[in-house]
């Protein structure tokens, strides 16, 4: 898909630069304009259409498809629309709430909780621009595993004591809010948005793959398996714990996760890491905590990363040492 | 009429507020702007996302960070 872009970079770095093929510098230039530019155009295409079709879907209607619904079918479904709807850390709150006032159970929220920032339209467009389609279907399947049964254990587990806000069920069924927008209107609202997000990730891009390139020219391909342990029973748990606080980071951290893998870090192992980045973010941590208790929260990371470690475990099982 | 701004203090509700503020300057008239932050009070308004706007007690938008043309586009209507 990319190929004329891969001859185009390298005619310029090696053709009117005058680099030298096979030298270090050269490798390091040619693998940074040829990253950097489809990482961008990628974003851009994949970020606009995430946005578009979330246009049609918000939250309110979520909660009412998800009202009424039995457990198990909820989590499911609650992982699925994990995937279309936006949300924003900033959203836990009220959502968390409102799911609450709709009866909706807690376990099934924690389903909608754990996939929607899994998720997220950044690092579906970074996964697929990085590593192919391949390992973005297997991210977005195995996310979908987890956020359905970890939900599933969690409202399972009888935990409602927690929640530290008195809510007060609402009465009946819930009517659709209805906010009407012209196809226009959505367009450039996805646009806006689009234009948006890449203002604030397009320099931790840059500085991920210029990282990246450094060391796709300039490390030796087997650095990771013979320095770092690559296939350590510890690199899984602490690719967990290293990708906790890097939640705003996703863009940034991404490539050079892909340059890792190359020089020995295992699929597995990258897979946790990258979930772990997306999924158990530090910042929403902090503000559910306002309305759980927690020992909530502490339930919630616990099996999320348990999950997210089995996924990388079995991965690298599966897949083996490359 | 009353225009009122749900959020619980997140960078986009007070960037809608401000966005509310100044189409507000706009269109002229006594209007009158709260902005809610109060969650329980929030929660009585069936909204899961925000911020979100409603005018006269209509939800008119929510989970989105509306310019100062689309906010007035919503107040015109009125």
């Amino acid at each position: 898909m990319f190929d004329w872009w891969e001859k185009l970079s390298g005619y310029f770095v090696f053709d009117i630069l005058g680099l030298a093929h096979k030298s270090q510098m050269g490798e390091a230039l040619h693998f940074f304009i040829y990253d950097t530019i489809k990482i961008f155009i990628l974003l851009v295409a994949i970020i606009f259409l995430v946005s578009f079709l979330r246009t049609y879907f918000n939250t309110e209607k979520v909660r009412v498809y998800l009202q009424g619904k039995s457990e198990f079918n909820g989590n499911i479904l609650a992982a699925l629309f994990g995937i279309i709807t936006p949300f924003c850390s900033c959203s836990a709150i009220p959502l968390f709430l409102g799911f609450m006032q709709a009866r909706i159970p807690i376990g099934i929220t924690f389903s909608f909780l754990i996939s929607a920032p899994l998720n997220n339209e950044i690092a579906i467009a970074m996964l697929f621009g990085l590593f192919g389609w391949q390992i973005t279907a297997l991210y977005i399947a195995l996310g979908l595993l987890v956020a359905i049964l970890g939900g599933y254990i969690i409202g399972k587990m009888k935990l409602e004591k927690y929640i530290l806000i008195p809510v007060t069920p609402m009465e009946g069924e819930l009517e659709n809010i209805k906010i009407e927008s012209s196809i226009k209107q959505r367009v450039n609202e996805a646009w806006d948005y689009t234009v948006d997000i890449f203002k604030k990730i397009y320099l931790y891009v840059i500085a991920g793959v210029g990282i990246g390139a450094f060391i796709h020219g300039f490390v030796p391909a087997d650095f990771i398996a013979k320095y770092a342990g690559g296939d350590a029973w510890y690199a899984v748990p602490l690719a967990v714990a290293m990708g906790i606080p890097m939640y705003s980071n996703a863009a940034g951290v991404m490539p050079l996760v892909e340059v890792l893998t190359s020089k020995g870090m295992l699929m597995g192992t990258a897979l946790s890491f990258m979930m772990a980045v997306t999924a158990l973010s530090l910042p929403e941590a902090m503000i559910l905590k306002r309305i759980l208790h927690i020992r909530l929260i502490g339930i919630f990371f616990g099996i999320v990363g348990f999950g997210i470690l089995l996924v990388g475990y079995l991965f690298n099982f599966i897949l083996g040492g490359n | 009429m009353k225009i009122e701004i749900l959020g619980t203090g997140c960078a986009k509700c007070k960037a809608l507020e401000e966005a509310v503020k100044q189409a507000v300057s706009k269109i002229g008239g006594f209007h009158e702007v709260v902005k809610v932050d109060d969650i329980v009070e929030i929660m009585k308004y069936n909204i899961v996302s925000t911020p979100a706007l409603v005018i006269d007690g209509v939800v008119k938008s929510t989970g989105k960070l509306l310019s100062v043309d689309e906010v007035l586009k919503i107040l015109k209507t009125f």
